[in-house]
């Protein structure tokens, strides 16, 4: 009977794991006094623009990280193995730092007395005001999950044999042709895994926004925080919001997944 | 080409560590000034190390991490042998929920277990403030599916007729399973608790959502202090986490290239 051994775990789950998420579609079924009511998921949507916001700022970041992470992954897989090594660590080493240090980094870097304004004033520019905007938290997304799109990357594009490239080149075609028609299709999986990786945190974050973004740039997770620690205590709103951000993710995911059919979520425990 | 990509990989190296060395410069900066390098000193490292508050939090973090990180391991281990032997219906619904908190957004986590304690407490009378205990309960959650993910491809590849030699040389159940099963799926529980241990220590979302206002981890205060907007003991702080994690990844890395290379050595006398 060694199914029994998993009895624990099984308590344990149903307690932490499945009430838990119960409480929340049960709490954003009701009111405050218990009653059931679909007020709370009427009232999500006069927070459309902020959900909007959300998927918005995250959707470009994730491009962002693709773009900026795709030639440093190429690049650090052709190198050799004592290289790929030490530059694998580098970019580790950044993700083991919590991201609240990284991100209060970039606060002390942009603010209006900041480095970056300072040495502009140098050479006669700015100030600029570049906290508390858009794009500061578009920057601060970037930076604290390029990490996660360069590494699963890396993990498919390490398997790439150098010949293929060779054979596509031996056969005519140019550099662009080769990453369209044999870069890409073969790296797939990571795109796949990194933008899941990237998008997910970034859709949901609350921190980032809040830090960088001053009070104006608000995200779902601000708005969801707000509902169950903030000024606007209103916990029922906050679980309809919380599972209108769930399923949102959970749909995602999903696309994600029938893009890349055959591979099972490849590095995602890098 | 080569030339070009060489100037990318540096331009990206220079983006992700220019802000953390700004920082550890700063943090040897005499004034307050973030922006203004007025003199070298030692001072902020003191106050770090003064401050009560940071000092019990960085306790409660370690304590909690290797309380969760243990709990968790044991509990993902026997799930995991468990898990193995059920058929594969059961086995799949279990396993879909096991990666619920992996994939559910860590906010959608923290506000769940919240309402789980806010529920126990106002509903059933369970006398559960927010603090250690909570905090505890909650890592172990999102720890366990970790351990499990890190075993179950362990007991895959276990040779099942192992087990049963063991049992044919008088072995009962029990010793076999020690002494065979165990040992060979340890790498498995090793990197699960050391995965377990490490997520502990960095969480701060989920435990912002279920710390007490007298038990707080080391991240929940880290982000109080960036709400006061200028407190250089955060800089200090951060370039003694900087050292430590440098310190801990080349170990890892050098004990890494040291295997590879004992393995090609091995690899090479057989011939």
């Amino acid at each position: 009977m060694r199914k029994a051994v998993a009895a624990p775990y099984l308590v344990w789950m149903a307690i932490f794991i499945v009430v838990p998420l119960g409480l929340i579609v049960l709490f954003a079924f009701t009111d405050s006094s218990g009653a059931f009511t679909l007020d709370n998921i009427a009232q999500v949507g006069q927070y459309a623009g902020v959900i909007w916001r959300s998927i918005l700022l995250s959707a470009i970041s994730t491009v962002i990280c693709l773009v900026l992470a795709y030639p440093l992954a190429f690049i650090i897989s052709r190198k050799q193995e004592n290289q790929q090594r030490t530059f694998l660590m580098l970019v580790m080493l950044p993700m083991w730092m919590n991201f609240l240090l990284r991100t209060y980094a970039w606060m002390t870097l942009l603010e209006k007395t900041g480095l970056i304004n300072r040495l502009l004033g140098l050479i006669g520019l700015g100030p600029f005001q570049m906290i508390n905007t858009q794009g500061a938290v578009v920057l601060g997304m970037v930076y604290n999950y390029i990490p996660y799109m360069i590494l699963p990357l890396y993990s498919v594009m390490v398997k790439i044999e150098p010949h293929i490239i060779e054979a596509a080149q031996d056969l005519g075609a140019d550099n662009i042709s080769v990453l369209w028609k044999v870069l890409i299709p073969l790296s797939k999986s990571g795109i796949v895994t990194g933008i899941t990786m990237v998008f997910v945190p970034a859709a949901s974050t609350f921190i980032i926004s809040k830090m960088l973004g001053g009070g104006t740039n608000l995200m779902v997770g601000d708005l969801i925080e707000m509902q169950f620690l903030g000024n606007a205590y209103n916990p029922n709103l906050g679980s309809a919001i919380s599972l209108l951000l769930m399923i949102l993710i959970l749909i995602c995911m999903f696309v994600m997944k029938s893009i890349d059919t055959e591979e099972e979520m490849e590095g995602m425990l890098l | 080409m080569k030339r070009l990509g060489k100037i990318y990989t540096w331009l990206i190296m220079g983006f992700l560590y220019i802000p953390i060395f700004v920082l550890i410069v700063y943090s040897f900066n005499e004034s307050k000034s973030r922006s203004v390098f007025t003199g070298f000193t030692f001072k902020w490292y003191k106050e770090l190390f003064s401050n009560r508050l940071i000092l019990s939090s960085l306790g409660n973090t370690l304590l909690i991490a290797l309380i969760s990180s243990v709990l968790s391991t044991i509990l993902g281990t026997a799930a995991a042998i468990g898990i193995q032997a059920m058929n594969k219906k059961a086995r799949s619904v279990i396993m879909n929920i096991t990666y619920l908190p992996i994939i559910d957004p860590e906010i959608v986590t923290g506000v769940s277990l919240m309402l789980l304690f806010v529920y126990l407490r106002t509903h059933l009378h369970i006398p559960l403030e927010m603090g250690l205990i909570t905090l505890s309960l909650a890592h172990i959650t999102f720890n366990v599916p970790y351990v499990i993910l890190n075993v179950i491809p362990k007991l895959r590849q276990l040779d099942q007729s192992v087990y049963e030699a063991a049992l044919d040389l008088g072995c009962n159940p029990t010793q076999a399973f020690a002494k065979v099963v165990i040992p060979e799926i340890m790498p498995g529980i090793i990197s699960g608790f050391l995965m377990a241990f490490t997520y502990s220590l960095d969480d701060f979302i989920i435990s912002y959502f279920v710390s007490g206002p007298t038990s707080q981890t080391l991240p929940v205060t880290i982000y109080s202090m960036t709400r006061k907007k200028v407190s250089p003991e955060i800089n200090a702080l951060s370039t003694i986490i900087f050292i430590v994690v440098l310190a801990v990844l080349v170990m890892i890395n050098l004990y890494d290239a040291r295997q590879t290379k004992k393995k090609q050595a091995r690899i090479s006398q057989s011939f």
